[in-house]
C-alpha cells in the first residue's frame, strides 16, 4: 500500500509539476507559500481536479492517467479534512459523520452506530444531535476529521487543518490532531503553509514553491541546506522542542533556552537561523542564550550561508560569506552561538 | 415627547427614505382598502358558497398546486444546469427561459396555441399520435400556469446554487457521494430556503395567472374558468360578486405569504466555517 504520483496541471497562472510518493504508515507534510500550488496536489489526488499529464497510483491502482484512466472522487480509497472543514450545516454532526458510510450503501443503523463510536473517539459524543455551527473551530475540525476517518481511507489528505484556528486553540486541536493521526495506519499527506505544523505533525516535509517540488527530506534536513533564499526563508528555522517553566525551555538533551514572554507547558520554539549570533571566543553581550558547538556543516546560498552546529543544543545559523571568511569558520571548529530571547518565539504544542 | 436615544437601527432610518416607504406602504394597501370598502358584506356569503365560485376556487387551487409541482419538477434541474453547467449560448438559453416574466401573458398564452395547440407545431402531433388536446382542457390551464410560473423558481434557486460553496460538494463526493447522492443529500438541503421561497413564488404567479390561461385554455366554467377569470368575467355581469372573489384570491395569497415568508425567506443557511 503506497502512493505514487506524478501531478501535472495548468490552472491559471500556476504551472504545477510535482511527483510525490508516500510509503505506507508514513505522515509527508508538503510546505509551501501560498500559490504554491499545495492545494491542486492535493485536489488531484482526491479527484477533483484531472490531471493533465502524469499518473496517479494508489495502493497499485491507477486513478487518474491525464488520458484515459480517471477514477472519480467517490471511488478513491481517500478521504480530505478541508481547511474549512465543510461539515454539512443541516444534517446533525451524528449524521455528518456517518455520511460517507451512508454514501457507500452502509445501512443507517450500522452507519449511526460506527459514527457514533467515531464521536466517542474523538470525544463529541454528547455533541452527536446537534447541528455543527454549535460547535467551536477546533470541535469542528475533530468531527470532520472523525467524518473522514469514519469512511475507512487508506489515503488521509489534510488540507490546512489548523490554519483556520486561533493561536489558542491550534495548539491544542494540533496535540489532538496529533494523536489521532499517530492512530491512523493509512498513509497521510498534509498540506501547510506552517513549519511547526510540519515539525510537530509530519516524518518529512516536501517544499513546493511555483508548482515545483524544490526540496524533501526531514525539516532538520532542509533548514540545514535549504535549495533556495525562499525556502531558507519559508521554512528554513531551527525549531526545538521543550517543556517551558518560568520563562526557560528545556529540551530532551538538557539544554536551555531562555525565551521572553513564553507560557509554560510544552512547546516549540522558533529560533531563526539569521538571529543566531557566532562568535569564535564566549561572548559578553546582552543576549541570553550562549551556546558552544562544532561546526558540521557549511551551505553557501549567495552571499549567505548556512552553519550548521552540533552540541548539547543542535541549531543552524545564518551569517555572512564575509562574516564567515572575517572568522576562518570551517567544519570542525568550535563556536558560540548567541541568541537574544526576545528573537525567539515559542508556540504550545 | 422627548428627544431621546434611539432604541434600535430602525430608528435611524433617514426622514426622506421613511416618507417614500409610507407612501409604497400606501400604494399597495389602497386598493385592498378599496375593495374592502366595496364589498358587499352581508351577501358576502351568498356568492361565496355559490357552486360556480366554489368551482372556480378549487380548480385555481388544483391547477396552481400542479403548476408548482412542474415547475419544481423540471425548474430546479434546469436551475442546477444553468447555475453549473459551463456551455456556449448559456446566456441566451437564461433569458429563453426566463422570457415569459416579462412577456405580456397574452402573448404567451398566444404563443402556447401555436406550438402546443391542435394545428400547433408541436401540438398537431400530440392530437395525431398520443391524442392529447392542451387546448380548452384543465391539462392546459396547468400548462400556461408553469409556462409563467416556473421562471421565478429557476432564477430563485439559480442564485442560490450559484452562491452555495460548492467545496461541500467537493467535501461529499470525496467520502464516497457519487453525483446524484450529492445532489440529493447535500446540494439541495443546502438550497432549500430557496427553493421554497422559489416555490411559494412561482405558486402564487400560477394562482394569479389570468391571461395565458384565457388564450390558451379558453374560460369554461368547471374546466378552465380559474379564479381570476372568473373575477372578470363576473366583473361584467355582477361587479358585487367579482369583489367577493377578489377578496377571496386576496386571502389566500396573503395568508400564505404572510404564513411562509418568514419561514423561508428569512432563513439563511451558510457552511461552518
Amino acid at each position: 500500500m503506497s502512493l505514487s504520483a506524478q501531478v501535472q496541471v495548468q490552472l491559471g497562472s500556476l504551472d504545477l509539476d510535482a511527483s510525490i510518493d508516500i510509503s505506507p504508515g508514513e505522515l509527508v507534510a508538503v510546505l509551501g507559500p501560498n500559490g504554491a500550488g499545495k492545494s491542486t496536489l492535493l485536489r488531484a489526488l482526491a479527484g477533483l481536479q484531472p490531471i493533465d499529464a502524469g499518473r496517479i497510483t494508489i495502493d497499485a491502482t491507477v486513478v487518474d492517467d491525464g488520458d484515459a484512466v480517471f477514477v472519480e472522487p467517490e471511488r478513491r480509497p481517500i478521504g480530505v479534512v478541508f481547511q474549512q472543514y465543510l461539515l454539512f450545516e443541516h444534517m446533525s454532526v451524528l449524521e455528518n459523520v456517518a455520511f460517507g458510510l451512508r454514501a457507500r450503501g452502509t445501512p443507517k443503523i450500522d452507519a449511526r452506530r460506527v459514527a457514533g463510536e467515531w464521536l466517542d473517539r474523538v470525544g463529541l459524543a454528547e455533541y452527536a444531535s446537534q447541528r455543527p455551527r454549535a460547535l467551536s473551530g477546533g470541535q469542528a475540525q475533530r468531527v470532520a476529521l472523525a467524518r473522514v476517518l469514519a469512511a475507512d481511507p487508506r489515503l488521509l489528505l489534510l488540507d490546512e487543518p489548523l490554519a483556520a484556528l486561533d493561536v489558542r486553540t491550534r495548539a491544542s486541536v494540533r496535540r489532538d490532531l496529533r494523536q489521532h493521526l499517530a492512530s491512523f495506519d493509512g498513509m497521510r499527506l498534509l498540506v501547510t503553509h506552517d513549519p511547526v505544523d510540519a515539525y510537530a505533525l509530519a516524518d518529512r516535509v516536501v517544499i513546493l514553491e511555483a508548482g515545483r517540488i524544490v526540496q524533501s527530506g526531514t525539516l532538520a534536513e532542509v533548514t540545514a541546506r535549504p535549495r533556495s533564499r525562499y525556502v531558507a526563508d519559508l521554512v528554513g528555522v531551527n525549531l526545538v522542542r521543550g517543556m517551558v517553566s518560568d520563562g526557560v525551555l528545556r529540551t530532551a538533551a538538557g539544554a536551555s533556552v531562555v525565551i521572553a514572554d513564553a507560557s509554560p507547558g510544552d512547546s516549540i520554539a522558533v529560533i531563526r537561523p539569521h538571529s543566531v549570533v557566532l562568535t569564535t571566543e564566549a561572548p559578553t553581550s546582552s543576549a541570553r542564550n550562549v551556546w558552544p558547538g562544532t561546526i558540521v556543516d557549511v551551505d553557501r546560498l549567495g552571499d549567505r550561508v548556512r552553519v550548521a552546529i552540533d552540541g548539547p543544543m543542535p541549531l543552524t545559523a545564518e551569517i555572512t560569506a564575509a562574516a564567515l571568511d572575517a572568522l576562518h569558520l570551517r567544519p570542525g571548529d568550535h563556536v558560540h552561538a548567541a541568541v537574544k530571547a526576545t528573537d525567539i518565539e515559542a508556540s504550545p504544542e | 415627547m422627548s428627544s431621546g436615544r434611539p432604541r434600535d437601527g430602525r430608528a435611524r432610518v433617514p426622514v426622506p427614505a421613511l416618507a417614500l416607504a409610507a407612501v409604497a406602504i400606501a400604494f399597495f394597501a389602497l386598493p385592498l382598502v378599496g375593495l374592502l370598502w366595496r364589498a358587499p358584506w352581508s351577501s358576502a356569503w351568498g356568492y361565496l358558497t355559490d357552486d360556480d365560485a366554489l368551482t372556480a376556487l378549487r380548480l385555481s387551487i388544483v391547477c396552481s398546486l400542479w403548476a408548482t409541482a412542474l415547475s419544481v419538477v423540471f425548474g430546479v434541474p434546469l436551475a442546477w444546469v444553468l447555475a453549473r453547467v459551463e456551455f456556449p449560448g448559456r446566456t441566451v438559453v437564461r433569458a429563453l427561459c426566463t422570457l415569459s416574466m416579462v412577456l405580456p401573458p397574452v402573448v404567451g398564452g398566444v404563443a402556447l396555441f401555436f406550438a402546443l395547440g391542435r394545428r400547433g407545431l408541436v401540438g398537431q402531433y400530440l392530437d395525431r399520435w398520443f391524442d392529447i388536446r392542451l387546448p380548452f382542457t384543465t391539462a392546459g390551464v396547468v400548462v400556461a400556469q408553469t409556462f409563467v410560473a416556473m421562471p421565478f423558481l429557476v432564477i430563485t434557486v439559480e442564485a442560490a446554487l450559484r452562491q452555495l460553496d460548492q467545496r461541500i460538494e467537493d467535501a461529499a463526493r470525496t467520502l464516497g457521494a457519487s453525483r446524484w447522492y450529492t445532489f440529493r443529500r447535500v446540494t439541495l438541503p443546502a438550497v432549500r430556503p430557496a427553493l421554497m421561497a422559489g416555490a411559494v413564488l412561482s405558486w402564487a404567479r400560477a394562482l394569479g395567472e389570468f391571461g395565458a390561461t384565457i388564450t390558451f385554455a379558453g374560460n369554461f366554467p368547471g374546466t378552465t374558468q380559474t379564479m381570476p377569470l372568473a373575477v372578470y368575467l363576473s366583473l361584467e355581469t355582477n361587479p358585487e360578486e367579482a369583489i367577493v372573489l377578489a377578496l377571496v384570491l386576496i386571502a389566500i395569497s396573503f395568508a400564505v405569504l404572510v404564513g411562509l415568508r418568514d419561514r423561508w425567506f428569512g432563513a439563511r443557511t451558510t457552511v461552518a466555517a
